[in-house]
């Protein structure tokens, strides 16, 4: 027997030598193909393996920047030199990843009241596990900090009201805090994420950001305005609506009606505080700069430049895709500038507020008609990955009486384009006129008239004021302007003065009847009432449809379904129509709507374009709002409100604004901003700051 | 058969490797806080420990014992345990990927473990045949889920006790343990 050491020693080398080659061979030949990039990109990662970037170590995290999943400066440890190196590796611009920002959308903490006491573990995991915390509120922040614990970068500390604040400097997107939150308060999202978010059931939401078209924070830009942080402000609203200036001065603002203050005192005047702030950047001189997503290279056809189209495109653009618009007038804004007159919306406030939007990137044909200079196939065969068509609601309804050819009979959108488009905003116009409708386009009508330099204005309507769809503050403003009303009427013919022209209108006097399906009382003709009112001129403002002369020109028009209302029949979540790539929004889609209507499905269609373009499945959330409101954040008494005067809208004299198109409504003061913002009860979902406790 | 009964029965409760034979204890306080990792990890000794079980015990069995080389045991058993788990990582990556997604994280940490190693000494200490060596080692490591998996869930619901400051965390987590461990002693004169 040999020497035992010398055998032993052999026996380990054999062994050894023995595990060595297979696992040699087995290298070979379990060997895996993996992207040369990862060991690279590994071997300039810190190497610290702390996980502080969210992945399993540094290996994971390199695996993460080659499948496109982190961005090159994914490690949070390094500085901007391992960013640039990682970038050069992968070969694209080091900026140009999107950060993620963690941001806590409770707005609760103490003020939410408590179910029961609880004295354990002073974790938000633990206390969760009691039956979904302490808190009253289902959704909301626990408050134990959970997150804070597990920020490994001191970005998120306790604020004052009781529930976790993020800075976003030290925020580096690592996502623990996410992880931590037991109630999924806390989100970590790209700009992207965020721009394309749409209120769910389960979000932290007041009621008039569920009211909301746009879906604007608004209880988040109202607190901006009161801490006086108005391009925070600007941006927030920003994030929903890009046309805040054209909002801020025509929006009906259907947020108040549903103003929790307004239950028990005058609700708060959001639409004047959205104006106060989109001023505020106006008179600055300067444009706050809006961030866009990287370049992705995909272009989009925008049919149509008015608010929905605009909408579509802005959000498009900050998604890092290229949408071209096609505009058939001379100028983008749509209705807001054809439809909307000038002395409510001024044509200079309408440009800036566009040229910032197309400043983004956005490229425009003007005076190109669909189904003239080019259709819906033709665009797709240009190349464009997806089509949004936001062509509005142009073709106004007609009476359908006799002596609608007479020379003086027009009708609302047609009269109000024509004096938009007239530089001077003036054409001829009749002594006395009268206007058939009740909505907004009919008010317009009659106060531009007066404007225009006709002496009587009637407005004719077959219902009652009561009955009116304009805005309240239309109808009052006409009132002071000495418009004449004519209710419960029903044009039954124009007369004919002998050489063509309009010599009055006559009408059958009506009485109000039994409800109809609206829920408004029905008129009914009373026998023989006909009364002629003496005017020359009659504008019928009766509602508008979609233009849709063009289809007979669209080779695929047999593909395309519509509704029969000639609007385009699409899902209403996901506005996609029958054609794959064709998504439609606003007036064109809906019918006659508001402008912010046309905003939110702008942005509500820019998502799905989104999907359908980088390659995903498009899906509507199913835990989608659609202005529907969450029961329980619904009240009927509101507790706690002690009465403040609403800031009324100020305004020009009627003297002084009856003879030109100037502009009527005027901005708010930073003083009445301030007031007006400190009349916001700040409220959440269910729990809301009581005027008591603010003070 | 009978002796194979009682050869699972002492293995898992009795002789529990955690429990009762105190080997492993690193795995068992560092991946306990969680069900899912808890859960990961068993699986992954399971795995591991049945296979270098039948590994050591050949190399054993026809290549020390027949040099006369027993006293290399602790040293070889390290060597070719270490290498087994590399090649077996190697080969769950190339053909079983998602068996290997699923313990991925866990297999290198088990490289060094000691509940794996003492389980292939311990058969060699009581000198099974190799089919009883397969069967103590899945019972070993089916105890070490066990253990682990019952103090995983004792620890989630330690969470929401009112634990005195001094104990938090870790030391709470060894005072359990122990307790754990005095009522498997329980098991103990079974066998």
């Amino acid at each position: 027997m040999a020497d035992p050491v010398t055998v032993s020693v052999l026996a380990l080398m054999g062994i050894g030598a023995t595990c060595g080659t297979v696992l040699s061979l087995a290298s070979k030949i379990f060997y895996v193909w993996e992207d040369p990039r990862i060991a690279e990109v590994e071997y300039v990662l810190a190497g610290a393996n702390c996980g502080g970037c969210g992945y399993a170590g540094c290996s994971a995290a390199a695996v993460g920047v080659v499948n496109g999943q982190a961005p090159p400066s994914v490690c949070v440890v390094a500085g901007p030199e391992t960013t640039i190196q990682v970038a050069e590796v992968m070969g694209v611009d080091p900026g140009s990843a999107e950060p993620l920002l963690s941001a806590n959308e409770c707005a609760g903490g103490f003020r939410a009241e408590n179910k029961f006491l609880y004295d354990g573990v002073k974790t938000c995991a633990a206390l969760s596990a009691m039956y979904g915390g302490q808190r009253v509120c289902t959704i909301g922040c626990i408050g134990s900090g959970d997150c804070i614990a597990s920020c490994q970068f001191d970005a998120i500390h306790m604020g004052p009201n009781g529930f976790p604040v993020v800075d976003e400097i030290k925020c580096v997107g690592c996502g623990a805090c996410e992880k931590a939150c037991p109630k999924g308060v806390i989100h970590v999202r790209t700009m992207s994420e965020r721009l394309l978010h749409f209120n769910q059931s389960d979000d932290a939401l007041a009621p008039c950001q569920q009211t909301c078209p746009a879906e604007i924070d608004i209880q988040r830009y109202i607190a901006q305005i009161r801490e006086g942080d108005y391009e925070g402000a600007v941006h927030t609203i920003r994030e929903r609506n890009p046309l805040l200036l054209s909002c801020g001065r025509v929006c009906p603002h259907p947020c108040e009606d549903k103003c929790r203050r307004g239950i028990e005192d005058e609700p708060v005047s959001i639409n004047q505080l959205k104006r106060f702030v989109a001023d505020y950047e106006m008179n600055s001189g300067k444009r706050l700069p809006i961030a866009c997503a990287p370049d992705t290279g995909k272009r989009v056809a925008i049919i149509g430049g008015g608010p929905a189209g605009v909408s579509c495109a802005y959000f498009l653009r900050r998604l890092g895709h290229h949408p071209t618009i096609y505009e058939a007038m001379s100028k983008l804004g749509g209705i807001t500038r054809y439809g909307i007159p000038e002395y409510r919306l001024p044509d200079a406030v309408l440009d800036w507020e566009i040229e910032g939007i197309l400043n983004l990137g956005i490229d425009v044909h003007y005076n190109t008609w669909l189904g003239e200079d080019f259709t819906i196939q033709s665009l797709h065969e240009e190349g464009y990955e997806a089509i949004f068509m936001g062509i509005g609601a142009w073709k106004d309804y007609t009476l359908g009486i006799e002596g609608e050819d007479l020379n003086g009979v027009t009708q609302g959108i047609k009269f109000l384009s024509t004096v938009a488009n007239h530089p001077e905003k003036k054409i001829p116009v009749g002594k006395r006129a009268a206007v058939v409708g009740g909505g907004n386009s009919a008010i317009d009508c009659v106060r531009t008239l007066l404007r225009l330099g006709c002496e009587e204005v009637y407005i004719v309507y077959r219902r009652t004021r009561k009955e009116m769809p304009a805005n309240e503050v239309e109808i009052v403003a006409s009132e002071h302007e000495g418009i004449k009303f004519q209710f419960l009427a029903a044009p039954t013919r124009v007369l004919d003065d002998g050489q063509g022209n309009v010599k009055g209108l006559e009408y059958l006097q009506m009485e109000l009847g039994e409800p109809d399906a609206s829920g408004r009382r029905r008129p009914v003709p009373i026998e023989g009432s006909e009364t002629v009112l003496d005017v020359d001129m009659v504008i019928s403002a009766i509602s508008q449809q979609p233009d849709i002369g063009f289809m007979e020109k669209e080779p695929e028009r047999e593909k395309v379904e519509l509704t029969r209302w000639n609007t385009f029949d699409n899902d209403p979540e996901i506005l996609r129509c029958s054609l794959p790539y064709l998504f439609t929004g606003g007036d064109v889609a809906t019918g006659p709507a508001l402008v912010v209507d046309a905003i939110g499905s702008g942005r509500r269609a820019a998502r799905s374009i989104h999907q359908y373009i980088t390659g995903e499945e498009i899906q509507g959330s199913p835990k989608s709002l659609l202005k529907r409101h969450i029961p329980e954040s619904l009240f009927k008494t509101v507790p706690g409100v002690v009465a403040s005067k609403r800031t009324p809208m100020p305004e020009l004299e009627v003297a002084e604004r009856i003879d030109s198109m100037v502009e009527v409504d005027l901005v708010i003061s930073e003083d009445d901003a301030k007031h007006e913002s400190n009349r916001c009860l700040k409220c959440c979902r269910i729990c809301y700051d009581k005027d008591d406790y603010a003070a | 058969m009978d002796d194979y009964i009682v050869l699972i029965v002492s293995c898992i409760f009795v002789n529990n490797i955690l429990l009762a034979q105190f080997l492993g204890q690193c795995p068992f306080f560092g991946t306990s806080k969680k069900m899912e990792t808890a859960v990961g990890m068993a699986m992954a000794v399971i795995f591991v420990l049945v296979m270098a079980s039948a590994i050591t015990w050949i190399i054993y069995k026809f290549l020390l014992v027949e040099l006369g080389l027993t006293f290399l045991r602790t040293i070889a058993f390290i060597l070719v345990i270490a290498s087994l788990v590399q090649f077996v990582e190697m080969f769950l990556k190339k053909s079983i990927p998602a068996l290997y997604a699923g313990l991925g994280i866990f297999l290198p940490l088990i490289t060094t473990n000691c509940a794996v190693f003492g389980a292939c000494v311990l058969n060699i200490d009581k000198e099974f045949g190799f089919v009883q060596s397969i069967v103590a080692s899945l019972s070993y490591a089916i105890g070490f889920g066990l253990a682990l998996i019952l103090f995983a869930g004792v620890r989630e619901r330690i969470l929401l006790a009112r634990v005195p400051r001094p104990l938090q965390d870790t030391s709470i987590a060894l005072v359990t343990a122990g307790i754990i461990s005095l009522s498997f002693y329980a098991f103990q004169g079974m066998v």
